[in-house]
């Protein structure tokens, strides 16, 4: 049943999590890891040629669930604003997959996954990942889906790491890619707040080293990692503009409640990301994050070297979180390399959230920058714009 | 010899002459990338451009171009040596902070240099100077004193003592009206001088 809040004219609609299984995956630390379950959906339909495939890759809280309404529900995709018939990602004209990362809790494989060997959760047993283990997995879904290049990878923030991760080692088989909101590697700050989040988490006495799928589960630890990572996602003046210095209504003065409008949006948030969050893929997630170098300690520039893709890159003004300096670093190493390449710095007052919210920007260059990648043209005028 | 096509721009139509088919081109300052576009078109040639305006970009975006945001005082240092057959500055240079370092850097990225810029010393200017004693307002310098984004003033002739003090060659200089090539005294009446220089 399709709700009021879908626009027919430019939803999926209603769309079902799909997943597929493989056997084993050769982990980057040597080890073999299996089976592996990825959930993942697709939006539109994949031509004869198989050449309209775009794949969707999801920031560290994301699933696989991109777009539309699942049955009997009201909650839109992660990032339904941009995949539907006309919008950026037209699923009119190309095939969109996004798929649930291995370590997550939303249908794939992580560390909440029952152990078959154990029959019990595996939490830390569960291996060390890696980005770049994430995106092999995605490679195994990819092929098993038929399709032999890939016309781009898109994703921001943790999703811009594994489209890196796509180009430093997958280059032969997607035509474009677009990191959003991103960085070769993490800065100390980056990995700072990723590390007072994970204190929060083993702070708490329910976590109990990862073992605490028989309950009750360290939601206070989660929700204060998640508090901490929604106020790295605004900015100053995007917090400014929403909450001001309201104060809530009904506060206990000397209580401590949330007086704060901010204060009470944070608790809102983090009180809602327990009920769909498991704290030990937050961990697993945010280390894989940390750890990841798209160079490979090596200059990017060489790494990229050769690479017959073409790059988009894109920033936001306000984000501080994954400054613009970041994502010229990607530019400078694609301008060395000798990569066609397109660079934006999106001016947004909404922090790093912006790649989530700012859609008509964002909407007017992968539209374009697509639609040139799949037409392969130069520029435009060959095809009667 | 130019075709003279119609609905392009003069000053586009002398680099475009300019231009080897099938070569890469570098456009600093590229606005909405009407040039780098005809380049593209034209000459098959590979192009890259850079531009500091956002809204332009998206115009670039929209056209099919590959376009860096960005300025163009920074924006070349991350190039290596000889990394395209031409580098454009196309009145843009009169509005760059370093010119004198951008240039150095364009010569060094690109194997050859082009560069298109209003001539102060235009006889309208002049006259504008002298009988009204004002900053001149003409067509190729078309701002107020206080609204200009250029920086630099120059003449056909400073920019040929540029060359010379600094050892460029200028391989191809062509000066222009407003409707057509000025092949006598173009430091007078010349609007926009094109050079093609190299090191």
């Amino acid at each position: 049943m399709i709700k009021e809040k879908i626009n027919p004219a430019n939803s999926v609609g209603v769309v079902k999590t799909q997943s597929f299984t493989f056997e084993s995956l050769k982990l980057e630390s040597g080890e073999k890891f299996g089976p592996v379950t990825l959930a993942y959906e697709t939006y539109g339909v994949l031509n004869k040629e198989k050449s309209n495939a775009v794949l969707i890759v999801h920031a560290l809280s994301g699933d696989a669930h991109a777009a539309g309404v699942h049955e009997g529900s009201n909650d839109l995709g992660w990032w339904d604003s941009f995949i539907g018939p006309g919008k950026a990602f037209d699923t009119e004209k190309y095939f969109v997959i996004c798929s649930n990362i291995l370590g997550g809790c939303k249908g794939s494989t992580g560390p909440s996954s029952i152990n078959p060997k154990t029959n019990k959760p595996y939490a830390l047993d569960f291996p060390l990942i890696s980005i770049n283990d994430i995106v092999n997995a995605q490679r195994h879904l990819i092929t098993h889906l038929g399709i032999e290049k890939l016309l781009s990878v898109v994703g921001g923030s943790m999703g811009g790491q594994q489209v890196l991760s796509w180009l430093a080692n997958h280059a032969d088989i997607i035509h474009s890619a677009i990191p959003i909101a991103t960085t070769i590697k993490h800065s100390p700050q980056q990995i700072a707040f990723n590390e007072v989040g994970r204190q929060a988490i083993m702070a708490d006495a329910h976590w109990k080293s990862g073992n605490y799928y028989d309950g009750p589960f360290p939601l206070k630890g989660l929700a204060v990692a998640r508090m901490i990572g929604h106020i790295t996602y605004m900015s100053d003046s995007s917090m400014a503009e929403k909450f001001g210095r309201q104060k809530k209504g009904g506060a206990e003065p000397f209580k401590f409640t949330a007086d704060f409008e901010v204060e009470g949006y944070l608790r809102y948030r983090g009180d809602n990301f327990v009920k769909r969050f498991d704290a030990n893929s937050y961990l697993y997630i945010t280390k894989a994050m940390d750890n990841f170098d798209a160079s490979g300690g090596r200059p990017f520039s060489e790494v990229l070297r050769g690479i017959k893709a073409k790059v988009m890159v894109i920033s936001f003004k306000s984000d501080w979180l994954y400054p613009a300096y970041q994502s010229k670093e990607i530019v400078k190493a694609c301008k060395l390399a000798g990569i066609a390449t397109t660079y934006c710095e999106i001016d947004s007052n909404y922090g790093h959230d912006a790649f989530l919210l700012e859609v008509e920007e964002e909407t007017h260059l992968i539209k374009h920058f697509l639609k040139k990648i799949f037409y392969a043209y130069e520029v435009t005028g060959a095809y009667g714009e | 010899m130019p075709t003279e096509s119609k609905g392009i721009q003069l000053d586009h139509q002398v680099i475009l002459d300019l231009v080897d088919q099938q070569s890469s081109v570098l456009d600093l300052g590229c606005g909405t990338g009407d040039l780098l576009y005809l380049l593209i078109k034209e000459k098959k040639v590979s192009g890259q451009g850079i531009e500091i305006d956002d809204q332009a970009i998206y115009k670039c975006v929209a056209k099919g171009l590959n376009v860096f945001h960005g300025d163009i005082d920074s924006g070349l240092a991350e190039f290596s040596d000889k990394s395209f057959d031409y580098v454009v500055l196309n009145q843009s240079m009169q509005q760059i902070l370093h010119v004198d370092k951008v240039l150095t850097d364009a010569l060094r990225v690109g194997k050859k240099v082009i560069v298109g810029f209003p001539n102060f010393a235009y006889y309208k200017s002049r006259l504008q100077m002298f009988f009204q004693g004002r900053s001149p307002v003409t067509a190729s310098l078309p701002y107020q004193w206080y609204e200009t984004p250029n920086l630099h003033f120059l003449s056909i002739s400073d920019f040929k003592d540029y060359c010379r003090v600094k050892k460029i060659n200028i391989e191809r200089s062509v000066c222009i009206g407003e409707r057509r090539k000025i092949p006598f005294l173009p430091n007078l009446f010349g609007q926009t001088g094109i050079f093609l220089i190299s090191k």
